[in-house]
C-alpha cells in the first residue's frame, strides 16, 4: 500500500525549478528597473507615476511581483515544512501563507491598474 | 525495512548548538533563509509604500518625506541589505545548480566572494542613502 502524507515535501521538483525560474525573472526585472531609474531619475510624482503608467512597464512589474509572490510562497512553505512538525499547525500555516500570497497578487493588480 | 533500521540504530548525536561550528557556506545558507523570511515579512510594507507612492501627488509626497528621517533611511538600508544578500546568495545557488563551483574549496571561496560583494555594495549604497 502506498502511504502518502497529507502534507510533505514529496512534490518537490516542479517547485524547485519554479524557485529558480522566478528568481531569474526577478533578476532580469531588477536589471531593467535599475537602468530605467538611472535614465529617468524620477524625483517628481509625475515622473515616478509615468514609469508605471506605461502599459508595458505595468505588465512587466506585474510579472515581477507574481514571480516574487510565487518565489516567496515556495520559500516560506519550505521553512514551515522544515520546522513545523505538527500536521494541523503546518496545514494552517501553509493555508495562511498561500492565502496571503494570493491576496498580494490581487493587491498588485489594484496598485498597477487602478481605475 | 531499511528505513526503520536506520532509525533504530544508535548513532552518536551532538545537538549542542553552542559547540557546533557551522562552516561558512552553512552560515551563508542560513542567512539566505533568514533574509528570505525577513523580506517576506516586510513584503506588505513594501507593497503599501509602492501603492501610496503611485496613488496621488499628496501620498507620493508623504512617502518621499519619510526619507527625511534618519531612522527610516537606516531601515531602508537594512531592507536593501536583506535584498542584496538574498539576491547574491541566490545567484551563487543558481551557479551551483549548474554544477559550477561545487567542490569544497570553490564553494568556500564563492561564499567569501558573496560576502565581499554584498558588503561592498552596502558601503556604496549606504554612502548614497545616509
Amino acid at each position: 500500500m502506498i502511504k502518502r502524507k497529507l502534507v510533505g515535501a514529496h512534490y518537490g521538483f516542479g517547485d524547485w525549478l519554479l524557485q529558480r525560474g522566478t528568481a531569474l525573472v526577478m533578476a532580469l526585472y531588477a536589471t531593467l528597473i535599475l537602468v530605467i531609474m538611472a535614465v529617468v531619475q524620477p524625483s517628481t510624482y509625475l515622473e515616478w507615476r509615468g514609469i508605471f503608467d506605461n502599459r508595458v512597464m505595468a505588465f512587466l512589474t506585474f510579472i515581477y511581483l507574481v514571480a516574487l509572490f510565487w518565489h516567496a510562497w515556495i520559500g516560506v512553505r519550505d521553512i514551515w515544512l522544515d520546522y513545523v512538525k505538527n500536521t494541523g499547525v503546518r496545514l494552517l500555516l501553509l493555508m495562511a501563507t498561500l492565502a496571503v500570497t494570493i491576496g498580494y497578487t490581487g493587491w498588485a493588480v489594484q496598485i498597477l491598474w487602478r481605475v | 525495512m531499511a528505513d526503520t533500521a536506520i532509525r533504530t540504530k544508535k548513532r552518536p548525536k551532538n545537538l549542542d548548538i553552542m559547540s557546533i561550528r557551522l562552516p561558512l557556506p552553512g552560515v551563508l545558507s542560513i542567512i539566505h533563509r533568514l533574509t528570505g523570511a525577513a523580506l517576506f515579512i516586510l513584503l506588505p510594507v513594501f507593497l503599501w509604500l509602492f501603492e501610496r507612492s503611485l496613488a496621488t501627488p499628496e501620498t507620493f509626497a508623504e512617502v518621499k518625506a519619510l526619507g527625511n528621517h534618519l531612522i527610516v533611511r537606516l531601515i531602508l538600508l537594512g531592507f536593501i541589505w536583506f535584498y542584496i544578500q538574498h539576491f547574491l546568495t541566490g545567484l551563487r545557488y543558481l551557479l551551483i545548480d549548474l554544477h559550477k563551483g561545487v567542490e569544497l574549496e570553490a564553494a568556500r571561496f564563492s561564499t567569501k566572494v558573496v560576502f565581499a560583494a554584498s558588503t561592498t555594495l552596502m558601503l556604496v549604497i549606504g554612502a548614497f542613502i545616509l
